[in-house]
């Protein structure tokens, strides 16, 4: 690993106007998407063709789980204000407001373990009783993973700048970009919701044909 | 230890690109015991079992160890220096890919010696390398090795896609300045849509993959008929990723000629836009065909037509390119140097395997061919006599500036004519031996159906391709020690990496270059003539 010789040039690569976090936070995205399009696909071919055992219409019940969402959402709009924040240089701010999205996202991932209890405990749905079961803890399952690695991405961008590495002028684009994966995660959010709790929950148990 | 920490894409690319041979020399064995066992009808050297391991690990080999990181291994070291950068946009995420890939690549490796746990050795994966369920289900492949199958080629995945994060970021964002997208390497814009692909391609794998451990691990159930799953499923989601991934495997390589082939013809690449047009057009139809690897499952006249016409669509672009490379080689002044033998018969051998394609898109023909030693025909044709010819003609090529040393003309072009007569031996018969009836992934076969005659020539193929490859190395190490010393620009041509000296240093320019045409060294060599006024 030897260190480029100083150069003044070195520069002179960057003579785009895009950015090489922005290009490579993009291209995450992008992949993740894709990942996601597998589930979300799989899911929607699954939807009514799981005639045993526990029905989505009488497992899901869309209380908690609206609560959950609305949390998970707002937490978009208070990384938005953090970011913000960080960008005139007003750390207190930037701070508080990245705190209590991370507190949102928690409550979020707190809310879908009750509601994951509750389906096992009560309504004896798991991953191995039919085709529903199986995708709804994989699909949903798969997203809450990634809102715990968006989450550990702003907890460390929290901690760094409690310990003083984040300053403003220079780093505010880099955190930017880092919130860029929050929001997606959000809005996969929207699109898990819409296909398992609005499209999926139609009657099921029609025999397969 | 230099190496082992390095972050250097130029040392990364060569340990892509040296691990990707030592696959290929595996995966080359394991063929070679395939076509012992099959070169005399009712053969016993090797039993079934053992054979279907043989085949299953060639081919994900093949395809998962050796084309993939020796093609991107050639990404990454010649992006940054086409396009006039001192290094890829993420140096430590690229070193971390190469060993995600190493890792991936150890672990499949490893179920040789331990899939079953510590019941016992030689239980590689044996469901193919599409590992179609419900044969990957618990009920039919017991012990681990599909789980290892699983997630060795899952880790390398990873490994891939943050190769292509990086090649996207590299092009777009670190090139010098002056070169804009429409002046950069031919080979830039097909690492681009390589990169892609990549991206939209693989976490498909990965997800099914997903899945597919779900399924045999906490007992899911995605893939396995008898509890509601589907097997159909696995089937598109495999082939979504699997098609688009032949043109990862062939794209790398279409650069690669796109090259080699200017320069040993003295000329400009013909029809440079329409290259592009036709690289990014290919980059988009291959997300659409991926049902063709499925026309005997039964999905239907309509679906059945609608992949047969997207796969006919993609051949158009495909078509562009070889009438471009002829075009360049028209009226060109040809110098028949060993990178310009294998890129000539790259051309040669994609085309037949082309037009067995095509003809294998066409439904009624497919359901008698499919499954058959034909398909291997035609898919040996556009991997070994397309991506494994273009990936020699690039060793040759840019040998020199890697190492500083140029590899002997005369062993070279003996390597070329072993691998040529021998490819040919092995793999045209293969037409005939499926046209008469032979199904694929076969152990053995009695001895009056009139395939003993094929199947031996293929055999017969297989000691003088070895002489090729032999040869090949013998003349890689003597270059290393002793080759003449190539100079920073042997051969003459024009792109930006033959700008500084060979090896390059570290930072690979002294002064970042700057360009104004599609051949910037042209502009320098002919001050008096150059491009830039014709553009
Ligand atoms: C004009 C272009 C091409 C056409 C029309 C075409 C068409 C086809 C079709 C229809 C099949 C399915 C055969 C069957 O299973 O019944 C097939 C199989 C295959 N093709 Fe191609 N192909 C083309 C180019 C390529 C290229 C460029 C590659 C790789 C570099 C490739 C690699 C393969 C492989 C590996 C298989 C077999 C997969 C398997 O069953 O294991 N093809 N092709
Ligand atoms: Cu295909």
């Amino acid at each position: 690993m030897t260190a480029l010789p100083a150069n003044p040039e070195a520069a002179a690569t960057l003579r785009s106007p895009l950015s090489r976090a922005k290009v490579g936070m993009a291209c995450l995205i992008f992949m993740e998407s894709a990942i996601f399009s597998a589930f979300l696909v799989t899911y929607l071919y699954y939807i009514g063709k799981s005639p045993d055992g526990p029905q989505p219409l009488e497992c899901l019940e869309l209380g908690l789980v609206l609560v959950n969402s609305a949390c998970l959402i707002s937490s978009s709009f208070t990384v938005v204000i953090s970011v913000r924040a960080l960008a005139r240089g007003a750390m207190g701010a930037f701070r508080f407001w990245l705190a209590l999205t991370i507190l949102l996202g928690i409550e979020f991932l707190v809310g879908t373990g009750y509601e994951w209890w509750g389906l096992i405990e009560d309504k004896g749905l798991t991953l191995q009783s039919n085709a529903f079961g199986t995708n709804f803890y994989s699909l949903v399952g798969l997203h809450a993973f990634h809102v715990i690695v968006g989450m550990l991405m702003l907890v460390v961008i929290l901690v760094l700048s409690i310990f003083g590495f984040i300053r403003p002028d220079r780093d505010h684009q880099r955190v930017d970009v880092a919130t860029w994966y929050w929001h997606f995660v959000d809005v996969v959010w929207i699109l898990v919701f819409t296909l398992v709790y609005i499209v999926g929950r139609v009657p099921q148990g029609a025999p397969a044909s | 230890m230099q190496w082992a920490i390095s972050v250097d894409h130029k040392k990364l690319a060569l340990m892509y690109i040296g691990a990707g041979l030592c696959f290929f020399l595996v995966a080359g064995l394991e063929a070679a015991f395939m076509r012992l066992q099959l070169a005399r009808a009712e053969n016993d050297v090797i039993d079934p079992e053992t054979f279907n391991q043989l085949f299953t690990m060639h081919g994900t080999t093949m395809v998962f160890l050796v084309g993939m990181p020796i093609l991107l291994g050639f990404g990454n070291y010649l992006i940054p220096l086409m396009v006039g950068a001192r290094d890829m946009a993420f140096p430590r995420l690229n070193a971390f890919g190469f060993w995600l890939f190493i890792f991936g690549g150890l672990l499949l490796y490893f179920s040789y010696l331990g899939a079953d746990g510590l019941y016992g050795a030689g239980t590689a994966p044996d469901v193919g390398w599409f590992a179609y369920a419900p044969l990957t289900s618990r009920t039919f492949s017991r012990g681990n090795s599909t789980d290892y199958w699983i997630l060795g080629i899952m880790v390398s995945g990873f490994g891939s896609m943050t190769t292509a994060i990086n090649f996207i970021a590299t092009i777009l964002c670190m090139r010098c300045p002056g070169m804009t997208l429409m002046r950069m390497p031919m080979i830039g814009w097909m690492m681009l849509v390589v990169a892609f692909l990549v991206l939209v391609a693989i976490p498909i794998l990965t997800g099914a993959q997903i899945m597919l451990l779900l399924d045999r691990t906490l007992g899911a159930h995605f893939f396995d008929p008898e509890t509601q799953g589907s097997a159909i499923l696995w089937q598109h989601l495999f082939w979504f990723f699997g098609h688009p991934e032949v043109y990862i495997l062939i794209l790398p390589a279409f650069g690669f000629v796109s090259e080699i082939m200017p320069t040993f013809s003295r000329k400009v690449l013909f029809g440079y836009p329409l290259m592009v047009a036709a690289t990014v057009g290919i980059g988009f139809i291959s997300l659409g065909v991926w049902a063709h690897h499925m026309f005997v499952v039964g999905l239907g006249p309509v679906l059945d037509s609608f992949f047969g016409a997207t796969t006919f669509l993609i051949s158009v672009p495909t078509g562009i390119k070889i009438f471009n490379w002829l075009g360049t080689m028209w009226g060109g002044r040809l110098h028949f140097t060993t990178p310009m033998l294998f890129v000539t018969g790259f051309v040669a051998m994609f085309v037949i395997g082309g037009l067995t394609g095509i003809m294998l898109a066409t439904v009624p023909l497919t359901w008698q061919l499919s499954d058959s030693y034909f398909v291997v025909g035609h898919f040996h044709y556009v991997l070994f006599g397309g991506t494994v010819f273009g990936i020699f003609g690039a060793i040759f090529y840019w040998f020199p500036k890697a190492t500083g040393r140029l590899l002997d003309e005369r062993l070279g072009k003996w390597t070329f004519w072993l691998l040529f007569i021998g490819f040919t031996l092995t793999f045209m018969p293969m037409h005939v031996s499926g046209a008469l009836g032979m199904p694929r992934r076969i152990y053995t076969y009695e001895a009056d159906r009139g395939w003993e005659i094929w199947n031996l020539i293929s055999s017969i193929g297989v000691p003088v391709q070895m002489a090729g490859v032999a040869i090949f190395l013998w003349n890689a190490i003597r270059a290393l020690r002793r080759g003449p010393v190539a100079g920073d620009d042997p051969w003459d041509a024009w792109t930006l990496e033959w700008g500084t000296t060979s090896p390059p240093p570290e930072w690979n320019f002294d002064r970042i270059p700057t360009c104004t045409s599609a051949r910037p060294l042209w502009d320098r060599k002919n001050p008096e003539d150059p491009d830039a006024y014709y553009e």
